[in-house]
């Protein structure tokens, strides 16, 4: 029994040492934590149970058989955040470079089955060289094995990655099914081929900050969900995070009391939308001054900015915030904007989030970039996310709701629960202007009588009531009360039951 | 104004003899249109407000009894236009106008046209106004009532023997001035006659290539010259009284900063004898109304007549402190033919009073103007000693075509440095986003060692800030309340997340006490526990029993430090907190000891190098690009036009270079600091 402790003793040491002192160095010197480290800094202080230390590899080419280290190269486990229970695994760059072997997939494996058992969320740290290239196809088989847990588990429960190194070839598309991928600035890298293969097959010269750093995957690619400064901003942002998430499907979203009234009232969103109808403003102060504590945690805040998507709180209970943004390309719908969007939306929905829609849209993007891009395709994909989405919907309409944009921003018609309109909203097919040099084009040499006609259409348009008389929208509220309002609408619905017909699964416009 | 109340009132009796207008019209917006409305509505009198389209939604339109629209958003076209206020003066029968200060107060063709109409002006005569308008003629005036003018000579001078003739007369140091010039051109300061010989030749050559004009005159030269003005008052009965005076010698590029009543050079035989003098002149012109006659002031206190200023002042508020009197009601009591309810006698000064204009300018920008939305206004509370004049609230735009002045701060105190605390505090809790503010620079300035010490000039900002205001011109200097105020919020957001639903039971969320504190890469180790009503922080082995009000989100920090009260501003984004006190800006991080640890091992990012970028200075659409990729560009050159609130923005090259690439295209929404050309 001593000789086992004493056995057992030495195995934890040498597993908690990884990859040795002088690799360790090397990786901090990189600007990067260890493994154990990240997962330290992860968890609340003490709750890490760590599964699997003792695994090792079973390869024996290429003189493998002489080095093995306990771990194989992955720290695997469960622990809380802020009381809650997530699984965990954390790749070790220090050991053979993080790449991932068949034991290595396994460990992963183990604690994603697990996850999915009991409900909770997986997180993923990210900093692996690739496939363990002395295993072969066993390590492609093991990611495979990993792929296939992220697909069932997607919807049941939430899966992040946060990429803390490199991650590359087959290795992305793990990451890349998960729910969120958060990125470390300069020190984390994403792509299928790295530069190398790109300057050997197209010529281009670029960097592998330039092709898939944090600052491209969140800003052009939109593959990143989060760009961090470094290791320790990125680890307490996911904390703070999670806190917005349920443990799975069948959990309610977690509540969180808050000293913010419900019934606080806001005077000065009276004058957020400007006189001027072309005049942008800024949509993300309606959110800040909504939400609970003004807290919001943005999604994607540098790509597709044109709209804005993020978690915050009413009254404690988390929501989806979807909301175009008027300061950029008008607030129009386009390809990016779109699948930004319906990821979002689908998010919020698989996992029983309140989706609260703020509308100020012209229309969808016009131009050719934007037809042979498919924007049919990937336009109907917010369409298809908003319709599809059983969870409670709430949306104001503060200005513009033109045209089939008005219908696809969580409309009435798309099951909307509670839908309302400031009394700036204009609820058309298009703008005056447009819609009165296409009725009246006859008349368009005479600039006198369409501005007239114009102004015609404004009055009977560019107003809240047509779509009031309808019954599209349920009430026109003052832009102050507007989180007196969102607030009462969430908690009459708090108990809303939905389903869809059943299928095995819609087949939404990929 | 809130809780502000004048000392002296009125004398009922001698207000109820005689007539009072009904309704009045103030031809003028912002905050001096809403503090004329503030004390009319006290005086029973009902208010017209005229406003541009522009100022729909302002607070003065907002606040007036009536409102008439006069006009497209220039003043040229709205504030200014003598018809348009005429007009609502007819529609809506107002009897009497007070035109507040700019625009058209000093405009004698209005008060003229006003008189024409009917329409008492809420001012002083037209020919005070007219004759006081005049450089020349005012200065004539002064002259001939008695009052000092700067000594000069304004004939031609024949030569370098005359030109040192004449120095000596006035004394040493004089200034040689381009007759027909400006702007620095042909101006040489000589100290004595060998430099007054050299000067000269120098101006008059100068001159002569400048403006084509040779002539030179010679004029006293003031070193460290000190601005300070004296208030008048006068009634349509011939009395003039002096108020004492302002001194408003911190100016930015002649642009008044801060004030203050009294001044804290004046004896009282100076101050009497300006006032007499102030009062002279105002006599000699049969002043009536409230007015200013500003003068310089050497080191030896000598003063010299500057000008007159026949309108109320914008620091007309630090007057009213000291004295209790309202200069609004004066104003309009004598414009109704009231007699001034007191006698020179009468003037009693009490205490100290400090304004400080708050502008929507970026101080760490050149003070390069802003203007945009009010996202948050949160002025300070005002109290007997605290008054806000503003026309703005939160939501209101701060608007591209007037003045960029968001507010006034005034204060009093029993002292001078009883009033300067409460404006340095009172700055701290000044809280404004959406524009650009120099509330920091504000603060910096009345914390200055030369403010303190009432070392004043109209240099001293240009002297003490050579190359613009930064950061670092604020350090704080109790390093010690930022990091415990910063673990005690940092501790409600950490016990805020342990109060989470859905923990496992038995194993909930507990938070720890100790916690470390970055700031300027220093760690500070504390330890932290709530109790009741705040947070009782250790640090440095100190017990600091912090207690607050504070909520998650709200920008103000108001508290007590072991029952000192303290108001910090905290902004909070991502793991930082950005705190602002006393004019300083720090960042600082709480972390767990470990993550404190862990951070030795992140890298210190470099703020990237911008100096080859031209990054755009402010938000707005790219309209113009006039350069590309391999143009070499030259000093001056102009690059880009950015095009922000309707206002056309050119953007030059600073130094020589070579464009390596174009980061932006026309069309384009930049935001600040955004790059849009890289040079080589």
């Amino acid at each position: 029994m001593q000789d086992i402790v004493r056995e057992l003793e030495k195995k934890r040491a040498a597993a908690e040492l990884g990859g040795g002192p002088q690799r360790i160095e090397a990786q901090h010197k990189k600007g990067k934590l260890t493994a154990r480290e990240r997962i330290e800094l992860l968890l609340d202080p003490g709750t890490f149970e760590e599964w699997d230390m003792f695994v090792e590899h079973r390869c024996v080419d290429f003189g493998m058989d002489q080095q093995s280290i306990p771990g194989d190269g992955v720290v695997t486990g469960y622990g809380t955040v802020n009381g809650r229970v997530v699984f965990v695994f954390s790749q070790d760059f220090t050991v053979f470079g993080g790449s991932l072997s068949e034991a290595h997939a396994e460990k992963i494996c183990k604690i994603m089955d697990h996850a999915i058992k009991v409900g909770a969320p997986v997180i993923g740290l990210n900093d692996s060289g690739g496939a363990r290239i002395q295993e072969g196809v066993a390590s492609l088989g093991g990611y495979a094995d990993v792929f296939q847990r992220n697909v069932l588990a997607s919807g049941v429960v939430p899966q992040i990655s946060l990429i803390m190194g490199p991650c590359a070839g087959g290795a992305v598309y793990s990451p890349a099914m998960t729910d969120f991928i958060f990125m470390v600035k300069d020190s984390s890298y994403m792509f299928v081929t790295g530069p190398d293969v790109v300057k050997t097959v197209t010529h281009e010269e670029v960097t592998h900050e330039e092709l898939g750093g944090a600052v491209t995957h969140s800003t052009v690619s939109g593959v990143a969900d989060r760009a961090f400064e470094n290791d320790v901003e990125a680890l307490a942002m996911l904390r703070r995070f999670i806190n917005y998430l349920p443990a799975n499907n069948r959990e309610p979203p977690p509540h969180r009391p808050t000293p913010d009234s419900a019934d606080r009232v806001e005077p000065s969103l009276d004058t957020l939308v400007p006189d001027s109808a072309t005049k942008p403003y800024d949509m993300k102060e309606l959110i800040l001054k909504t939400v609970d504590d003004t807290d919001f945690f943005e999604i994607q805040p540098e790509h597709a900015k044109n709209i804005i998507v993020g978690f915050g709180r009413m009254e404690g209970y988390p929501v989806g915030i979807v909301a175009n943004q008027p300061m950029v390309l008008a607030g129009c719908l386009d390809i990016k904007s779109s699948i930004k969007a319906a990821r979002f939306v689908r998010f919020c929905d698989a996992f029983g989030i309140p989706i609260l829609t703020f509308v100020d849209v012209p229309g969808f993007l016009p131009g050719t970039a934007q037809e042979y891009g498919g924007i049919i395709k990937h336009g109907s994909k917010l369409l298809y996310a908003y319709a599809e989405a059983t969870v409670p919907k709430i949306t104001l309409i503060t200005r513009k709701a033109y045209g089939g944009a008005y219908d696809v921003m969580a409309s009435k018609h798309l099951r909307g629960d509670v839908n309302v309109a400031w009394p700036s909203a204009e609820i058309a097919v298009m703008g005056p202007k447009g819609a009165v040099e296409i009725i009246f084009r006859k008349e368009l040499d005479d600039p006198e009588r369409i501005a007239e006609l114009t102004e015609d259409y404004r009055v009977k348009f560019a107003n809240p009531f047509i779509a009031g008389r309808r019954g599209f929208i349920d009430d026109v509220i003052m832009p102050r009360t507007t989180r007196k309002r969102i607030c009462r609408s969430l908690a009459m619905l708090r108990n809303k039951r939905l389903e869809n017909p059943w299928r095995k699964h819609g087949n939404i416009p990929l | 104004m809130g809780t502000f109340h004048f000392r002296n009132h009125w004398d009922l009796r001698v207000s109820s003899s005689t007539t009072m207008f009904s309704k009045i019209l103030i031809a003028n917006r912002g905050e001096i249109a809403c503090r004329v409305i503030k004390t009319a509505r006290r005086m029973g009198i009902r208010t017209v407000a005229v406003y541009s389209e522009a100022d729909r939604d302002a607070l003065h339109t907002l606040q007036a009894d009536e409102a008439v629209c006069i006009g497209p958003p220039p003043s040229s076209e709205s504030y200014l236009m003598i018809d348009r206020i005429l007009e609502a003066c007819r529609e809506t029968g107002a009897e009497a106008v007070h035109p507040g200060y700019g625009f058209l107060s000093e405009n004698a063709v209005f008060a003229e046209r006003l008189a024409d109409a009917g329409v008492t002006f809420i001012g002083p005569n037209v020919e005070a106004i007219r004759s006081m308008g005049d450089k020349i003629t005012s200065k004539q005036l002064a002259q001939s009532a008695g009052v000092n003018t700067i000594p000069g000579h304004a004939g031609v001078i024949s030569g370098p023997e005359e030109a040192v003739a004449i120095a000596r007369e006035i004394g040493y140091p004089v200034m040689l001035k381009a007759s027909a010039g400006g702007g620095g051109k042909g101006m040489r300061i000589a100290r004595n006659d060998e430099e007054c010989v050299a000067g000269i030749e120098a101006a008059s050559r100068e001159a002569l290539s400048a403006f084509g004009d040779d002539r030179v005159f010679i004029e006293k030269y003031i070193d460290e010259p000190r601005h300070i003005e004296i208030q008048v008052l006068a009634d349509r009965q011939g009395n003039v009284i002096h108020l004492g005076e302002r001194e408003c010698s911190l100016q930015r590029r002649h642009q008044k900063v801060i004030e203050e009543a009294p001044s804290p050079f004046l004896d009282a035989a100076t101050r009497s004898a300006m006032g007499d003098q102030a009062v002279a002149l105002a006599r000699a012109v049969n002043y009536q109304s409230a007015g200013t006659v500003e003068f310089i002031v050497d080191p030896d206190r000598n003063f010299y007549f500057l000008e007159m200023n026949t309108r109320l002042q914008v620091e007309h508020p630090v007057t009213e402190y000291v004295t209790g009197l309202d200069l609004v009601e004066i104003m309009i009591r004598t414009a109704a033919g009231q007699t001034l309810p007191l006698t020179q006698s009468d003037v009693r000064l009490s205490g100290w009073s400090i304004e400080a204009r708050v502008y929507a300018e970026d101080p760490f920008r050149g003070f390069l103007p802003s203007v945009g939305r009010l996202v948050r206004y949160l002025p300070p509370t005002e109290s007997d000693a605290v008054r806000v004049d503003a026309g703005v609230y939160e939501g209101g735009e701060v608007s591209m075509y007037y003045d960029p002045m968001i507010a006034k701060l005034i204060t009093h105190g029993e002292t001078r440095e009883q009033a300067r605390e409460r404006m340095r505090d009172a700055l701290n809790e000044f809280h404004v986003r959406g524009v650009s503010h120099n509330i920091s620079f504000l603060s910096a300035l009345i914390e200055h060692r030369r403010f303190r010490e009432g070392r004043l000039s109209t240099n001293l900002i240009a002297e003490e800030y050579p190359d613009g205001f930064h950061p670092s011109d604020a350090i704080h200097d109790d390093p010690a309340l930022l990091i415990v105020v910063a673990a005690a919020v940092h501790r409600k957001y950490m016990d805020r997340a342990a109060g989470i639903s859905g923990q496992l039971a038995g194993y909930e969320r507990t938070i720890d006490d100790d916690w470390v504190v970055v700031m300027n890469g220093d760690q500070h180790h504390v330890e932290t526990r709530p109790v009741t009503g705040g947070h009782d922080v250790t640090f440095g082995g100190e017990r600091y029993r912090i207690r607050s009000e504070w909520q998650f989100g709200q920008p103000l920090f108001k508290g007590t430090i072991n029952g000192t009260a303290v108001c910090l501003q905290i902004e909070r984004r991502n793991m930082i907190y950005r705190l602002f006190h006393w004019g300083s800006q720090v960042d600082v991080m709480v972390l767990t000891a470990r993550a404190a640890e862990l951070l030795a091992c992140m890298p210190v990012k470099e703020p990237p190098d911008t100096s080859r970028f031209l990054l755009s200075p402010m938000p707005g659409l790219l309209t113009q690009l006039r350069v590309d990729v391999g143009n070499d560009v030259q000093t001056g050159q102009d690059l880009a036009v950015i095009e922000a609130m309707k206002m056309e923005n050119v953007l030059r090259a600073e130094r020589d270079g070579k464009v390596s690439q174009v980061m932006a295209a026309v069309g384009d929404t930049l935001a600040v600091d955004q790059p849009i050309l890289e040079f080589e």
